[in-house]
């Protein structure tokens, strides 16, 4: 069209490789690997699934024991996912977009609870807002207002390990958004606010998801920062994983059907996960 | 056009209405000093290389980026100067943009997209809905509005992306390298519905009454391409950037008349000539313009290879691919015909000639074939060009 686009390529078809369509079989180091670690994450399973008490089951999963822990987990798990995005997105754009020096120290910071002992967390939680804590003090003071060993600070506890992974997650994807859109979007006159409600966000959309369910995933199976932070009180701050735990001492088959759930639950999720938002293959 | 800013419009020299640009920018080792102005109603073109700088420009006009020096205006308006603390965000700036790739959004239909606009200058969605529809309808994609993007083609993503930009009635429209990413045929295509665009401001042939009427014609238009046939085609005025500066700016034919630098004596010599096609046989209209010789020459049948295209189109012919002849060639060639040489250039590595009457056009030989030829101007030559050097696309401009 433009000038001469004379024909000077050879034939495409020639030039390009025959399609491989065998199937890559591993060398034999790799495949044994790999199988010991298959089979080292498939052999608590299959314990856990051998002990199971089939016929007692829903006897066990609906005693009053279980149902509680079992609710307080879904509306902790749930509020806590809302606070990490609430939290982390916000948190996640600014490291991705602003430049400010300390940058890295604030990330390091904010995803610090990722690879922190979740018991060491819910101490720090605990020394800086339990009654005689730092801000803690004042605050019961001020309003009487107590989160430990309350709903609150199971919340608290829950956020606090599963924020990093929402915040991760979403700088990644801010990070890999071609600007393009959100700069069409301005010279179209949309408001900088407007730009992330409608265009940001929506793009972002599918890794956001993923980040939510995994924050989700994450608190549901809280033990540590909780049990240290809100402690293990009935009815009141006990979740399934901690009721798990209490069980195993003194009603082994009860604490291998709250296990049984919770592994159930959480495979649905990953396999879900995978088929909807990662990408296959 | 109206102004928002009587103030600003006394140091305006030129049309209020316009573009004025002095854009002084510096990335990292690259630096750009360029001055542009567009005036209202006209379609410039700013042509230049990959890396000359043409992307950041249109960045700086929109306000995606920051100037350094210099102040932007448009339509009596301060956009931008940095001496004086001024600086309007892109969403205060009324700048179409068409940019390079589209970058519709993928989340939004067609519909929607062009919408986007208008919804966020406050327009309520269901008369922006109303509004999109009409600039789809005038673009001929009515009938798509649901699909998505990533469900068009090319053109029909490219022509969902002017429709968004001029929904919005700006007040000037900026299309970086809008035919860039298309593949020939659609290029062809579009090239004509764009021409409509630029050349009225406003929804091509057939424009619906509720489109916007914007004072037909009256747009500032910036065109940013490196493609010689889009400028010269498009643009009423050219400038010609390279490294960051502007080397050259005028007409399509001042341009060509007299290239300042070896890439604008490369890009400025195509050959461009309207004419009528059936089954390979293009009759050239007699209008077609040459500096030397406006509209004074006979009739002339050219052979194109190509059979295809019937009815106007726009035959191009690359200077170096005209072989010049003291006596008339035998052989191959279906184009042979007689003429003078108007004008002779040394123009370095090259010698441009320019050919008379009957088909005013631009030869490149190299300077040892004109001295052989003893080419001066008045110098009686034969003119061949092979038929499959007579490349064809529809006129955008029938």
């Amino acid at each position: 069209m433009t000038s001469t686009t004379t024909s000077t390529s050879a034939p495409e078809s020639a030039r390009r490789p025959a399609r491989r369509t065998a199937r890559e079989l591993p060398p034999w180091p790799i495949a044994l690997l790999a199988g010991i670690g298959v089979v080292l994450f498939a052999l608590p399973l299959v314990g856990l699934v051998a002990r199971a008490p089939w016929t007692g089951l829903w006897a066990h999963l609906s005693s009053r024991f279980v149902v509680d822990a079992a609710g307080l987990s879904v509306v902790s798990s749930i509020a806590a996912a809302a606070v990490a995005a609430l939290v982390g997105v916000p948190l996640a754009w600014v490291l991705a977009r602003v430049s400010f020096p300390g940058r890295s120290v604030v990330r390091a910071l904010v995803t610090l609870p990722m690879v922190l002992p979740p018991v060491v967390g819910g101490a720090a939680l605990l020394f800086a807002l339990g009654r005689r804590g730092v801000v803690g003090g004042p605050l019961h003071d001020a309003t009487g207002l107590l989160l430990p060993y309350s709903i609150w600070g199971v919340i608290l506890a829950n956020a606090f390990v599963a924020t990093p992974l929402v915040i991760l997650t979403v700088e990644g994807a801010l990070r890999n958004l071609d600007r393009q859109y959100e700069h069409a979007a301005a010279t179209l006159g949309a408001s900088r606010l407007r730009v992330l409600w409608r265009v940001t966000l929506p793009m972002i959309g599918p890794a956001l998801g993923v980040a939510v369910v995994v924050a989700w995933a994450r608190a549901l199976g809280e033990f540590g920062a909780t049990v240290t932070f809100a402690g293990s009180l009935g009815g009141r701050t006990q979740t399934l994983p901690l009721a798990v735990f209490v069980a195993l001492e003194s009603n082994r088959d009860a604490a291998v059907a709250i296990s049984l759930v919770l592994v159930a639950l959480s495979l649905g999720l990953l396999i879900a996960l995978r088929d909807r938002w990662w990408p296959s293959r | 056009m109206s102004s928002n800013d009587p103030g600003a419009m006394s140091a305006t020299s030129t049309a209020a209405g316009g573009l004025q640009a002095d854009i002084r920018l510096r990335r990292g080792d690259f630096e750009l000093d360029v001055s542009l102005s567009v005036e209202a109603g006209e379609t410039a073109a700013l042509l230049g290389p990959n890396g000359a700088g043409k992307s950041t420009i249109v960045a700086a006009i929109a306000g995606l980026l920051r100037l350094d020096g210099g102040v932007v205006r448009l339509a009596g308006r301060v956009l931008d100067d940095p001496a004086d603390g001024v600086f309007v965000p892109p969403e205060g700036r009324r700048i179409g943009v068409v940019f390079q790739d589209q970058v519709l959004f993928g989340h939004l239909n067609a519909l929607d997209n062009v919408a986007f606009g208008l919804t966020s200058r406050g327009m309520r969605r269901a008369p922006a809905r109303e509004r999109a529809q009409d600039w789809l309808d005038a673009m001929d994609l009515g009938d798509l509005g649901h699909r998505r993007p990533r469900a068009m083609s090319g053109g029909q993503r490219q022509r969902v992306a002017l429709a968004r930009a001029l929904a919005c009635e700006p007040d000037l429209l900026v299309a970086d390298e809008p035919l860039g990413s298309l593949d020939v045929t659609a290029r062809n295509r579009l090239r004509r519905n764009l021409a409509a665009h630029l050349s009225s401001g406003r929804s091509g042939g057939t424009a619906s009454p509720t489109a916007p009427r914007h004072g037909a014609g009256d747009v500032p238009r910036l065109l940013i391409t490196h493609d010689p046939t889009d400028a010269f085609v498009l643009a009423d005025r050219v400038h010609i950037l390279e490294n960051g500066r502007l080397t050259q700016s005028g007409t399509p034919d001042e341009l060509r008349r007299s290239p300042a630098t070896a890439y604008a004596a490369d890009l400025s010599g195509i050959n461009l000539v309207r004419g009528t096609a059936r089954e390979g046989e293009i009759s050239v209209t007699t209008d077609n313009a040459t500096p030397s010789q406006p509209g004074r020459h006979p009739a002339v049948v050219l052979h194109a290879a190509d059979t295809s295209m019937f009815g106007a189109v726009l035959a191009t012919i690359h200077p170096r691919a005209i072989a010049l002849h003291r006596e008339r060639p035998t052989g191959s060639p279906r184009n042979v015909w007689r003429t003078t040489a108007e004008a002779v250039e040394p123009l370095g590595d090259i010698t441009r000639v320019l050919l008379g009457s009957p088909l005013p056009l631009t030869a490149d030989i190299t300077p040892g074939a004109a001295h052989e030829l003893l080419i001066r101007p008045g110098t009686t030559l034969w003119v061949s060009v092979k038929a499959t050097e007579v490349e064809l696309a529809p006129d955008a401009r029938d």
